[in-house]
């Protein structure tokens, strides 16, 4: 769909031109995934597969512990997330999808609310005659199926353009900044 | 009703009961028994996949049959669910969909335990899934009933009790052995189904009025006795304020609920990243809004070409329009052609049922094992697997909706799914927004948003003429009605999220802004998802 362009940095980034080996392949091979996954603060005992059989999947090492009571490891992986927060490259991220989504999500929200409401309070209006059968009514329910394809595709398209690549990178640059803090397994 | 098209139908139908079962065993070969193929399939489905996935997960018993009635009984206000039920997916896609699937692993409560204390966080989100998915589960047998009821000619309620207990035999055998790999190759193929059969019939609605929609309509308005009444909103939520303020509750809730069905949250899970969770999306609003087109000319085409006096007999709810519209096109009952396209209509619904119940039952018993029993069980217990209670949960929740299914049969599916969308709006959307999108939301305020939205939704139900006091009702005999409206969200929506922001600001806990910075990282960029 989109050729690559700008510098290719990262993993991944690559790829970007083909699209579908792309999202089938997580940047991180996954048997490193299924590690990082336990020496992660984000999940303790409760959310991480309690007392899964033993043959499963996940070679899980009985003794790694789950970050969060760990401490130390745990409090300087926050700070990797506060830090990258605060970065101007995240700050960016955030600004265009709410730039985008912000203004969208409040036009076919009214619209669709300004649509009901009509229906239930004006129906002379809605019952205006434009074309044959069809009538004020019909031309909005249709506009509703038409301005949700429309802005289907506007947000894929903005988000594929204005924040796939760049989201990319920092989630490369955290989990590296992470796994550093973590005492750099595996 | 001949005996031929009977045979055919149950034939039909046990073709794909033998393709899912086949389907469900080949792929529970080579499981592995880990939560995350139970819950995700592995995380490597393609975004087509998964979009007619969800597609399949959506496109329910209550599209298909329910929405098609209302339009072929009360024309234009039928259409209202149709639209309220398509963009919706702009909220899923716009707010939830992407960084749902980045902080989240199996449930809507991830996302929220995340940043809180778990265990009451994880208590309430589970509560209200498990609440909303069975009461959609209802919504789906409830429609398997009223399909067999038409099918075996009687509407004999041994025929339709065994119809439910069956489907909900079948959903617990799916969901139990296979999980969720099963369940989206199942998703997959129901969906394949179904718009095969919607596109043919649509064709042949349209080949019927010579390709001109605008006769299509202007039949549909003559016969159904309203004129041009029924081509504009009014003739089932016109007149008093009551039944108008009862249309923007409904319009609310299935704009908004869409995004807090766990079933539809738990398909994220099943992609490797967010921008394969966003193009699934994108698929999904594709096949769901082309099929939503379809409906609406199915609806009309049924209320042109059957008559709303017919359906009305038939099912007074107008559960049955698509089927006896199938009937008519193929030629009338006892001909050949009408007696194969009922059969393939019928058991095309059955398929649907089928796979949406599957979905649901997979999506609570998730939230059972993976929020209810984790935080619930009792330290020092014996620890069993995960996994294994999601499959006994899988069973307990199928029991329970046979059981309410069977009380409820009278209702129109859609309006009952309208109803599991306004739970699911109240008491998941308000908690998820807030834990996704605001800075300083607390424990308490997640927990208070949870409940907060629940209980009033279903208290004010309880306390609806769908429950009691008028003569449509669940318990006509007993006058417990309070509350005017059939639907409860325009109330308990505003409600989940008021008390949300109430209990966060009533809290003295303080926010812990480091979490809440890891969770704004992740969910926008994807770092460590799982």
């Amino acid at each position: 769909m989109q050729p690559s362009k700008g510098r290719p940095r990262g993993v991944g980034a690559g790829q970007e031109s083909s699209i579908g080996p792309y999202d089938r392949q997580v940047p991180v091979p996954a048997e490193e995934t299924g590690q990082l996954r336990y020496d992660d603060p984000w999940y303790d005992a409760l959310a991480s597969g309690w007392g899964e059989s033993a043959g499963a999947a996940a070679p899980a090492p009985a003794k790694s512990p789950s970050a969060r009571g760990e401490g130390k490891a745990g409090v300087v992986a926050a700070d990797v997330y506060l830090e990258v927060q605060r970065s101007e490259a995240f700050q960016e991220v955030r600004r265009r999808y709410r730039r985008f989504v912000v203004p969208a999500f409040a036009a076919f929200f009214a619209w669709y609310l300004g649509y009901v409401v009509a229906a239930t309070t004006a129906p002379e209006l809605m019952a205006r005659p434009v074309a044959g059968a069809v009538n004020v009514a019909m031309v909005a329910g249709l506009g509703q199926f038409l301005t949700t394809f429309l802005l289907t595709w506007a947000y894929a398209r903005n988000a594929r353009l204005r924040r796939d690549r760049a989201a990319l990178e920092l989630r490369w640059d955290t989990q590296e900044l992470t796994r550093g803090v973590n005492g750099g397994a595996p | 009703m001949t005996g031929e098209h009977q045979t055919l139908a149950l034939l039909l139908f046990s073709a794909f009961v033998a393709v899912t079962l086949a389907i469900t065993t080949w792929v529970s070969r080579h499981r592995r028994g880990s939560a995350e193929e139970f819950y995700a399939g592995g995380r490597l489905f393609s975004p087509m996949e998964n979009g007619f996935a969800i597609a399949g997960d959506y496109m329910s018993a209550a599209s298909f049959l329910g929405v098609t009635g209302l339009i072929a009984l009360f024309g234009y206000d039928g259409l209202l669910y149709v639209v309220g039920f398509l963009v919706a997916w702009l909220v899923v896609l716009f707010l939830v969909a992407e960084l749902v699937r980045n902080c989240g692993r199996f449930t809507l409560a991830d996302v929220v335990a995340a940043r809180m204390r778990e265990r009451p966080v994880r208590i309430a989100a589970g509560t209200s899934s498990v609440t909303v998915s069975v009461l959609y589960l209802v919504a789906q047998m409830v429609g398997a009933g009223s399909l067999v009821a038409l099918l075996l000619g009687g509407t004999s309620g041994a025929a339709r009790a065994w119809a439910v207990v069956g489907v909900g035999a079948l959903m617990v055998i799916y969901v139990s052995l296979g999980g969720m790999r099963a369940t989206t190759w199942i998703q997959i193929v129901k969906a394949v189904l179904l718009l095969g059969g919607t596109i043919a019939l649509t064709a042949l609605v349209l080949v019927r009025f010579h390709g001109d929609l605008d006769r299509l309509l202007l039949t549909a308005a003559e016969r159904s006795g309203h004129g041009e009444a029924f081509l504009a909103p009014g003739l089932k939520y016109g007149g008093d304020w009551t039944a108008r303020f009862d249309f923007i509750s409904l319009g609310l809730a299935l704009v908004l609920g869409t995004a807090g069905l766990p079933h539809i949250l738990s398909r994220f899970y099943t992609v490797p990243t967010a921008r394969a969770a966003r193009r699934s999306v994108v698929w999904a609003v594709g096949l769901i809004g082309g099929f939503y087109l379809m409906t609406i000319v199915l609806g009309f085409g049924a209320a042109a070409i059957v008559g709303p006096d017919a359906v009305r007999g038939s099912n007074a709810a107008g559960n049955t329009a698509v089927p006896l519209l199938a009937l008519d096109l193929g030629g009338g009952a006892g001909s050949t052609g009408g007696t194969v396209l009922f059969a393939i209509v019928a058991s095309v619904a059955f398929a649907t049922i089928l796979a949406v119940v599957a979905g649901i039952t997979l999506a609570s018993s998730a939230s059972v094992a993976h929020d209810l029993y984790a935080s619930l069980r009792r330290r020092g217990g014996k620890p069993r697997s995960e996994v294994a209670v999601a499959r006994v949960a899988a069973v307990g929740v199928g029991v329970v909706a046979i059981a309410l299914s069977l009380l409820a049969r009278d209702l129109n599916v859609a309006f009952l799914v309208g109803l599991a969308f306004a739970v699911a709006a109240s008491a998941n959307l308000p908690v998820l927004l807030y834990s996704l999108f605001w800075r300083g939301f607390t424990t308490r305020g997640a927990v208070w948003a949870v409940y907060g939205g629940l209980v009033p939704a279903l208290v004010l139900v309880v306390l609806s003429p769908v429950v009691s006091g008028s003569p449509d009702s669940l318990f006509p005999g007993v006058d417990l009605q309070y509350f005017p409206l059939q639907n409860p969200g325009l109330i308990s929506i505003p409600l989940g999220f008021l008390a949300g922001w109430l209990g966060t600001v009533t809290s003295a806990e303080v926010p812990d802004e480091a979490r809440h910075a890891e969770t704004e990282v992740r969910s926008l960029t994807g770092a460590g998802a799982a």
